[in-house]
């Protein structure tokens, strides 16, 4: 990894701490901002975490922009050593794949995708060389995700594939961006899964729909009552294709203030889930679901 | 209730200093995009500075106000009218329960800010009353004004006094040529050195996107990209990035064409690469401009951009000695 410094006019620092994703790079990016965030450096006013690289937005009349700049360097040095252990939740997101929304959506704007004769789910199986739509509905259901960043939008998850680079899934963004996304589409570009947090415009291809609010600025829904936004950075989620009638239930069951997300804490650690990717996921499926 | 919307405008929004603390989850800090004009209109009603205001984007709004109020319009040329009748800018008045307040059209500037003793009481959300209007957040209901709607206008400490008025050259909007100083970072690297000359020797102009999340512009050469092997992650057009995230003012260039500068409601990250970021002392300036305006950007170094902010805070201060 090969960490780059550059200052963002004079009231931001930008750090990029790897050119090319990895699981790595967002846990050295998640480290560093924890230690900011714990050591209350005067004058700091954002600290924001991304996938591979995170950002510091701060007042220079209260710290030196060069000061800085060195604080970050030297908590960098310490979060080489740190040891990649996580304190983090599960979550379970049932998703309604090819449902008949974004399945709209994607048809209105046909024009600006790469292959305008089929659908997003179809071009995605087979330029990833699945055999067809379920199978590649399986691989994206059947492994776990890593929340790497919470942005674009207000509560927007970007979500990294908890598999080797081989088997990652990658297609590419539409060509133009849509004006419309429906929301809580689940969506993906590059290596990326993400989950449209509010309608609006977008770029990710389009593979299906969560009855799960994840913001909600109201505080209206009952597991956002205490705060807006549900994910954060480190969160490891595990998709669940639904149906038509589930679907229909869970959305029911939101209005109706029942709807609670299967979530349970875990202790993550980068060192061993390298060991052994396949016999790591499947203990994060047993946490989720054993008894 | 205080003040009555009978027209709202084009995109009249109820905003404040802003709502620092949670772009780490895509929630932007919103607030006036000309703060500048916003802490004077502020302090020409004795408010606190900070007080929530309607900020009024190239079209003014029509309010019946249900109660005694000292007023000021700061920031674009657009000239108020009490019962029609014509009123200064940048200059406080009193308003009587009963009057309409309207305006004329749009001289100069693109955003106007309309200050009324007691602020707009709109409820503090997330620390703020500034409209996130993408994420239905803040100001009323999380949205602009409509006809119809009700402002609510807090205690007021008097308002002070009819007629106080910000000297003229205190009344800060771009010059023209209007220039925007940049710092070159982030991904500057990633285009060639002589592309990166001619983005600061171009004349670019406003296109007609141009909202509080960002500014576009066009009209400029196309950039030439270093050439390289796309990192993973990062996806296949030469502009794009690994997903990071984007400072307030940063400048980036999908697909290499159209710059466009990230304002109060930017987008908090993306996969787009940015060749640099407008200064803090210009953000203000880019509040005020309308499409089709002429823009260069200028280059500038750490001690340009922080005695910049000097001289921008130093201008305040005297905004608020004359005001005193």
């Amino acid at each position: 990894m090969n960490t780059r410094y550059s200052f963002g006019g004079e009231e931001h620092i930008f750090v990029e701490v790897d050119e090319e994703m990895s699981l790595e790079a967002f846990f050295k990016s998640l480290s560093i901002t924890n230690a900011v965030r714990e050591n209350r450096i005067k004058g700091v006013t954002e600290i924001c975490p991304a996938n591979a690289s995170y950002q510091i937005k701060f007042n220079p009349d209260e710290i030196g922009p060069d000061d800085l700049l060195a604080e970050l360097k030297n908590l960098e040095s310490a979060a080489d050593e740190a040891k990649a252990v996580l304190e983090t939740r599960i979550i379970e997101v049932p998703v309604f794949y090819n449902d008949p929304w974004t399945h709209e959506t994607l048809m209105r704007f046909r024009e600006r995708h790469q292959d305008p004769d089929s659908t997003d789910l179809e071009y995605a199986a087979r330029i990833n060389d699945f055999a067809s739509v379920d199978a590649f509905i399986e691989a994206h259901s059947g492994v776990p995700w890593f929340v790497t960043m919470v942005g674009f939008v207000a509560g927007l998850p970007f979500m990294f594939q908890m598999v080797d680079r081989p088997r990652q899934i990658e297609v590419p963004k539409y060509l133009r961006p849509r004006t419309d996304t429906p929301k809580l589409t689940v969506g993906y570009g590059g290596c990326f899964a993400c989950i449209y947090s509010v309608r609006g415009a977008g770029g990710y291809q389009m593979f299906g729909i969560t009855p799960m609010p994840i913001f909600d600025p109201k505080q209206e829904i009952s597991y956002l009552r205490d705060f807006m936004v549900f994910f954060k950075p480190g969160d490891i989620v595990k998709f669940k294709p639904i149906d038509r009638a589930t679907y229909d239930h869970d959305v029911a069951e939101v209005e109706a203030g029942r709807f609670e997300p299967l979530v349970r804490d875990f202790t993550f650690s980068l060192d061993e889930f390298h060991a052994d990717i396949d016999c790591y996921n499947a203990k994060i499926a047993e946490v989720l679901y054993g008894n | 209730m205080a003040i009555k919307v009978l027209s709202p405008g084009l995109a009249t929004s109820v905003q404040d200093l802003g709502r620092p603390g949670y772009y780490h989850l895509g929630i932007p800090i919103s607030g006036a995009m000309d703060r500048y004009a916003l802490r004077a209109a502020n302090m020409l009603v004795e408010n606190d500075e900070s007080a929530a205001v309607l900020e009024v984007v190239f079209m003014g709004p029509e309010l019946a106000f249900t109660q005694d109020a000292m007023v000021a319009v700061t920031g674009a040329e657009l000239p108020p009218k009490l019962d029609d009748d014509p009123r200064e800018t940048w200059t406080s008045f009193a308003v009587r329960a009963g009057q309409v307040l309207s305006f004329d059209y749009l001289r100069s500037g693109a955003r106007a800010y309309i200050a009324v003793s007691g602020g707009i009481d709109v409820p503090v959300v997330l620390g703020s009353r500034s409209t996130y209007t993408l994420g239905a957040l803040g100001g009323l209901e999380g949205r602009t004004l409509q006809a119809g709607d009700e402002l609510p206008v807090g205690e007021t400490g008097g308002g002070g006094v009819e007629g106080r008025g910000v000297p003229a050259n205190l009344r800060r909007m771009p010059g023209a040529p209007v220039e925007l100083r940049v710092m070159p970072g982030l991904y500057w690297h990633r285009i060639t050195e002589a592309s990166g000359r001619r983005f600061f020797e171009d004349t670019w102009e406003v296109a007609l996107e141009a909202d509080r999340i960002g500014y576009r512009f066009r009209g400029g050469h196309p950039l030439e990209f270093v050439e390289r092997e796309q990192p993973f992650g990062a996806g296949s057009d030469p502009s794009n990035i690994v997903d990071s995230c984007y400072p307030y003012g940063s400048i980036q260039v999908p697909g290499g064409t159209e710059p466009i500068i990230l304002h109060r409601d930017a987008v908090s990250g993306g996969g787009y690469f940015m060749v640099g970021t407008v200064i803090s002392a210009d953000m203000d300036l880019i509040g005020q401009l309308q499409p089709h305006t002429p823009t260069r950007f200028v280059s500038v170094d750490m001690a340009t951009a922080l005695a910049a902010r000097h001289d921008r805070l130093a201008q305040m201060n005297k905004v608020r000695a004359a005001l005193d």
